[in-house]
């Protein structure tokens, strides 16, 4: 059928609420994102679907990452009248067990992470609370309340982990294509365009340009306008965007439709990366089934309004992640930037006006048109409303995304979200933004997390990445990381960025070695500050960055490097070497068994011995030792 | 070695060229616009971007083989020689790399000796790195062909590559 109104809509929908909430037998549902897919959740499901599904008549279905990656696979186990329970760590071996204990009334609690409060979208006040009236389990937290989702507030991953990301029914039971047909049937483009001014929704994909003002000065401008939503999730550590598209695509398409009808286009061009298979094959079903109710194609629900959306791979550059590159290599180009004294709203695509957003700015949209823009504006700062999805990784404990109203505090997301440095080890810093962000120290931890706070001190929001490192980052080495990153990474049309990053490479690859000299910093802050004025694209400019905040919060680990030739977290080879702690060593042997050089010798049960000779520095000695013995000097 | 087993060089006898103008034409309407969608289907077909492919692709789309190399050396995924039976891809993003991606990575290249966009001589492996494939909680990682192993520490690597032949 084709959808022709709200009523519609409410018709398809009636029989999905049913199985979304209520289902007529035990339903497990199996995280199946692409890390939850790496973690062994594909396996889980199909073994759970060959030997055990068919027999006793449950229903498994797939769903998208609920963003507590840490804890993956993650299983749900729910039917009628009984509580929806999340199982973590659930592989191929435990799945069986977990589903036959749950219909049997033994919940194998150890595998709980949690049980289900309410399972409502934010958006689904009108209906009751499904559980309401079921028995909690005993001893057992509320998912919601467990400090990991405590905090959070789940706008644009709102339906993640939640529904079959390859159901658009599902979609639509959670008030989906709703705010697109409201918008469509019972509001001026304008209006529209106020309603998400108001809301005070700014580009989540690293600019921070106010949302509104975007779409109405590209409306302004006359031409064949187009919709692009940048899916070219570049910055190393961000998959906030591959989630929401492997876990709820239909919220990024609406958020789409809504632009066109707000801006007067009707094509839109959806640029992803390459690296994400599932993201693309995900997006094009739902496109398709969105074609099959009559919601992208020609003459929309009788209005006349025609949408049509193309996906576009990218091919692995960084830089396509900029618009204007973006849009030279939509074009089927090299992806280039171009300065931009014409904006792409007027001059974009094929140089038509064109407004580009981001996956989670698009996935936000129909959220805010359906809760009004006071609701979204209530959340946040002053100048940075709504919620924000932060991938919180590297040294902390609980990986995972993680969906926050605007303002919270650095501590309370590394410390009561993300439970802090795992192994006990010392906090050093937090990477915000990417390559064109910086390392945010210590002191600064209590900072309320916003666009304005985090550019005072020197880094940027970006898309999001939160990458938290301990004392055994080497700051030099997270500089020169990123340098080497950006010098692959930049398209080497203008100097200040291809030669300004390749002779900070040189240097900071010198001082990595032990071959740095007085004069290196400053040399490197010289040439920061002429990138910064002077690049001409966004990437040039913010490329400096790491190496500028790392020199400004980290100055002492640079001196030890240059003049000590030293490197204290023990990254740097050449610049530190593995003993063996004889008072910490207990002999065990584990280190020596693992050594591949068999460098590592020793009694048993008496303190072991390294052969510096022998030795390579892999750590992997390091590693494998439980008792700290292995040491730094 | 033959012409044919040089890296980069195909003949141009054992080009499919109706496979070409299948995904040229019917697949992307013989757009220039989507140059770089069809370059990902000649390297899928391939398994790189044999010469003879690119030069017949500049002439049935209308544009100079030099903007069509500029584009194929320009993105990463491209390759311009042959490679292995297995793509391994060491993520370097961020969160692999403070998890000691670098040392994954040192010692796949000690392991298979060989280095970044190099085969090895069996045609068994090539290594390639990638930044960030989103599985930041499994860092460190590495994809081989379709397969993600995360969490893996650099004395596991020989076990995994022995899965691959």
């Amino acid at each position: 059928m084709k959808i022709q109104s709200v009523l519609d809509l409410k018709t398809v929908s009636q029989a999905y609420i049913g199985k979304l909430y209520k289902p007529d037998a035990v339903k497990v549902n199996i995280g199946m994102a692409s890390c939850g897919i790496a973690a062994g959740a594909k396996a889980a499901y199909d073994k759970l679907l060959t030997e055990y599904a068919s027999k006793n008549g449950i229903h498994v279905c797939q769903t998208g990452c609920i963003g507590f990656c840490e804890a993956e696979p993650l299983v749900e186990i729910f039917g009628l009248g009984k509580p929806r329970i999340m199982y973590q760590h659930i592989t191929e071996d435990k799945i069986v067990d977990a589903v036959s204990g749950f219909i049997a009334g033994d919940f194998n609690k150890k595998w709980i992470l949690g049980q289900m409060k309410d399972p409502r979208s934010l958006l689904e006040t009108d209906i009751p609370n499904p559980l309401d009236g079921v028995q909690p389990l005993d001893g057992i937290p509320f998912l919601e309340e467990i400090p990991f989702y405590k905090n959070q507030v789940k706008v644009a991953m709102r339906n993640c982990g939640y529904i079959d990301p390859d159901s658009i029914e599902e979609y639509f039971a959670r008030k989906g294509y709703l705010a697109f047909i409201n918008a469509l049937k019972d509001m001026n483009p304008a209006d529209i365009i106020d309603v998400v001014k108001a809301s005070g929704l700014r580009g989540r994909g690293g600019g921070g340009f106010p949302t509104g003002i975007k779409w109405a000065t590209a409306a302004k401008h006359h031409g064949n306008r187009y919709i692009i939503c940048n899916a070219d999730e570049g910055d190393p550590g961000a998959y906030m965007d591959r989630s929401i598209l492997e876990g709820d695509p239909h919220s990024v398409i609406e958020g789409m439709l809504i632009a066109g009808v707000a801006i007067g286009s009707s094509q839109g061009y959806i640029y992803v990366r390459n690296e994400y298979p599932l993201a693309v094959k995900r997006l094009i079903t739902a496109i398709k089934q969105a074609e099959g109710y009559g919601l992208l194609g020609e003459n929309i629900a009788g209005t006349g309004f025609s949408f049509n959306i193309k996906i576009s791979t990218g091919a692995g550059a960084f830089v396509c992640g900029e618009s204007t590159a973006l849009m030279a290599s939509l074009e089927g180009k090299v992806g280039r930037p171009r300065a931009k004294y014409v904006h792409t709203v007027e001059k974009g695509f094929r140089q038509s006006p064109t407004n580009l957003n981001n996956v989670e700015t698009y996935a936000n949209v129909p959220a805010i048109l359906l809760k009004g823009a006071n609701w979204y504006a209530g959340m946040g700062t002053e100048r940075s409303k709504g919620t924000k999805v932060f991938s919180l990784v590297g040294k902390i404990t609980h990986t995972g995304l993680v969906e926050v109203p605007m303002g919270i505090s650095l501590k309370n997301i590394v410390y009561n979200i993300g439970g802090g440095v795992p192994k006990k080890k010392k906090f050093k810093a937090v990477q915000t933004g990417g390559p064109s962000g910086g390392c945010i120290p210590e002191r600064f931890l209590d900072l309320p997390v916003d666009f304005d706070k985090l550019s005072e001190v020197g880094s940027i929001m970006g898309s999001g990445g939160m990458i938290v490192m301990d004392q055994d980052t080497c700051m030099v080495d997270v500089a020169r990381y990123f340098v080497d990153f950006l010098v692959d990474e930049s398209c080497g049309q203008c100097n200040p960025c291809r030669e300004g990053l390749k002779q900070m490479l040189e240097i900071l690859t010198r001082i990595c070695n032990g071959d740095g000299k007085d004069g290196d910093i400053e040399l490197l802050e010289e040439i920061g500050g002429m990138m910064q004025k002077f690049a001409l694209c966004g990437l040039g400019t913010s490329a400096p960055n790491p190496v500028l905040t790392t020199i400004l919060y980290f100055k002492n680990e640079y001196e030890k490097h240059i003049r000590e030739k030293k490197c204290p977290a023990g990254v740097c080879k050449k610049l530190f070497h593995y003993e063996i702690d004889p008072e910490a060593c207990t002999g065990c042997g584990s280190c020596a068994r693992k050594c591949p050089q068999e460098a590592i010798a020793g009694e048993k049960k008496k303190p072991h011995a390294l052969d510096q000779g022998k030795c390579i520095k892999c750590g992997i000695c390091y590693d494998a030792c439980k008792f700290n013995a292995i040491a730094i000097r | 070695m033959s012409e044919a087993m040089e890296p980069g060089k195909a003949r141009t006898d054992e080009i499919d060229f109706r496979e070409l103008d299948r995904i040229i034409e019917d697949d992307f309407n013989n757009d220039k616009e989507n140059l770089i969608m069809i370059l990902q289907a000649i390297q899928r077909h391939f398994n790189y971007l044999p010469r003879p492919a690119l030069e017949y692709l500049a002439v049935k789309i209308g544009i100079p083989a030099s903007q069509i190399y500029g584009v194929a050396t320009f993105y990463s995924t491209f390759s311009l020689q042959a490679r292995g039976r297995h793509i391994i891809s060491v993520c370097t993003g961020t969160a692999c790399h403070v998890r000691g991606g670098e040392r994954v990575h040192e010692r796949v290249e000690e392991l298979l000796s060989i280095s970044d966009n190099q085969t090895t001589a069996d045609k068994r492996f090539t290594l390639e790195s990638v930044r960030c494939i989103g599985c930041c909680s499994l860092g460190p990682v590495v994809k081989i062909n379709e397969d993600t192993h995360g969490r893996i520490s650099s004395d596991e690597i020989q076990k995994i590559l022995d899965q691959y032949v």
